[in-house]
């Protein structure tokens, strides 16, 4: 039974068709990259996947859920489903433990003690557990960017979505976020992550999708995909890539 | 009938007046405020007529000058049979008047909380409820401090309205002292004084928010 099942997804904003029929599947633990060019659709597939995007046609379940249920199903969907996003997003006016452990509190009623060890045991995972107290504007990037991934966690998600995560990242502090991320993936959580790392999702990711037009151009196993690309158009994305 | 000259006696009856020109800004601030939330709120929400509704009276009451309200209040509602006393129609109108402004400076700070925090809290399953309560309004009430401190400065100076429906607060008590004693420069610069003893911190208040939230910038 897998994880995530897209299938047949169109999306459209007004007149332009972003997503034109995507299908794809992933295995309990296994990490998808979503690669391809600026406009390609990829980071809309992914926001579709927590219902940050409402699709026009065809069908997402995910951890479990059937999206397009109403408020309440999608709630529920998306205790199950973390999402970290190229901004970081943290809650400015709160502490790094209050941005973790608001959630938890206040949607899954954890009690306030539990919530705490919860949030310490998230900022140990992603090498932080000193910023409890801190606030995000004392933090650098990559240091936000992980307690956001931290903050995630928290809730105890079943699938992560990452979108361009390490986009808005110094190449040092991409690698301190990317390092958590591979950690997760070794742990056995399921992850879709859109991302411009080919490296690292030729290295950690089981599958990658090269999306392009809207569509799935192609898709394989990372290591194959990178190394014996079938299409004109993703022989030149990993070329240009190179640089 | 003998003038009086404009003295100790007469100073006090302005600042005693004064109390009323305090009271009136505090009554259209706290009323103001509360309507002028709700309406906010209404202004920021999911459903299109709940929106276009709080846009219409926001509209409405910013097109429309304060001395309308008033007189709608004192003298409409009085031919339609409601007698209100000068303070319960002063308070009344300078609440709407309030409320039209506030609505519309809150609304702005709302939105000026940056689209991914709505975002960021709706991905971790929180309730529209949730997102305002612990998310966007602690955020909103921020950037809202140094233009509502700034409004209080204008509701002060436009209490004085009221003075037209025979409210005796500090422009009506100048006015008085004025017919009694016929020195108009001593008296209105007096009252001048002391609008501006008032205004002043107030002023100087929101300007000191203002250089705080800059320099703390996110927090």
């Amino acid at each position: 039974m897998p994880e995530v099942v897209v299938e047949n997804v169109h999306k459209s904003f007004g007149a332009l068709e972003v997503l034109k029929g995507v299908s794809l599947s992933v295995g309990r633990g296994e990490v998808f990259a979503l690669i391809g060019r600026s406009g390609s659709g990829k980071s809309t597939l992914l926001r579709c996947m927590n219902g940050l995007e409402k699709i026009n046609a065809g069908r997402i379940e995910i951890a479990g859920h059937a999206l397009g249920g109403d408020a309440r199903a999608l709630r529920k969907l998306r205790t199950d489903v973390g999402i970290v996003f190229q901004s970081y997003n943290l809650f400015p006016h709160l502490t790094v433990g209050e941005n973790i452990m608001l959630a938890p509190r206040i949607v899954k009623d954890v009690a306030k003690a539990k919530a705490r060890d919860v949030a310490r045991e998230v900022l140990q995972l992603v090498g932080l557990s000193e910023k409890f107290d801190s606030y995000p504007d004392q933090l650098s990037g990559g240091q936000q960017q992980r307690v956001a991934i931290a903050r995630s966690l928290a809730m105890r998600p079943k699938v992560m979505l990452f979108d361009e995560v390490t986009s808005a990242l110094d190449p040092e502090l991409t690698e301190e976020v990317l390092t958590v991320m591979e950690n997760l993936a070794r742990d056995g959580m399921t992850m879709i992550l859109v991302t411009h790392e080919m490296g690292f999702a030729r290295r950690v990711a089981t599958q990658t999708i090269f999306m392009h037009k809207g569509k799935i151009w192609e898709q394989g196993p990372s290591a194959a995909l990178f190394a014996d690309p079938q299409t004109p158009e993703l022989r030149q994305f990993v070329k240009s890539d190179v640089k | 009938m003998t003038l009086k000259t404009f003295g100790l006696d007469q100073f006090g009856f302005l600042v005693f007046s004064l109390q009323w020109t305090i009271l009136l800004t505090v009554i259209a601030l706290v009323g103001g405020g509360l309507l002028g939330f709700a309406v906010a709120l209404a202004r920021t929400a999911h459903l299109k007529p709940v929106r276009i509704a709080a846009a219409t009276y926001i509209q409405v009451i910013q097109g429309i000058p304060v001395l309308m309200i008033l007189f709608l209040s004192y003298y409409g509602l009085s031919l339609a049979g409601f007698e209100l006393p000068p303070l319960c129609a002063a308070g009344a109108s300078m609440t709407i008047y309030a409320s039209g402004y506030l609505a519309e400076i809150w609304r702005g700070c709302i939105q000026a909380v940056p689209k991914q925090q709505w975002e960021a809290s709706e991905s971790l399953a929180m309730t529209r409820l949730q997102q305002y309560r612990y998310v966007i309004l602690p955020q909103a009430m921020r950037i809202s401090l140094p233009p509502t401190v700034g409004f209080a400065v204008q509701v002060v100076k436009n209490t004085s309205i009221t003075s037209i429906i025979g409210f005796v607060e500090l422009a009506r008590a100048g006015q008085l002292i004025n017919n009694a004693t016929f020195q108009p420069f001593r008296v209105f610069l007096a009252v001048a004084v002391l609008y501006f003893v008032v205004c002043y911190p107030l002023s100087q208040l929101s300007r000191l928010l203002e250089r705080r939230l800059h320099a703390g910038s996110s927090r």
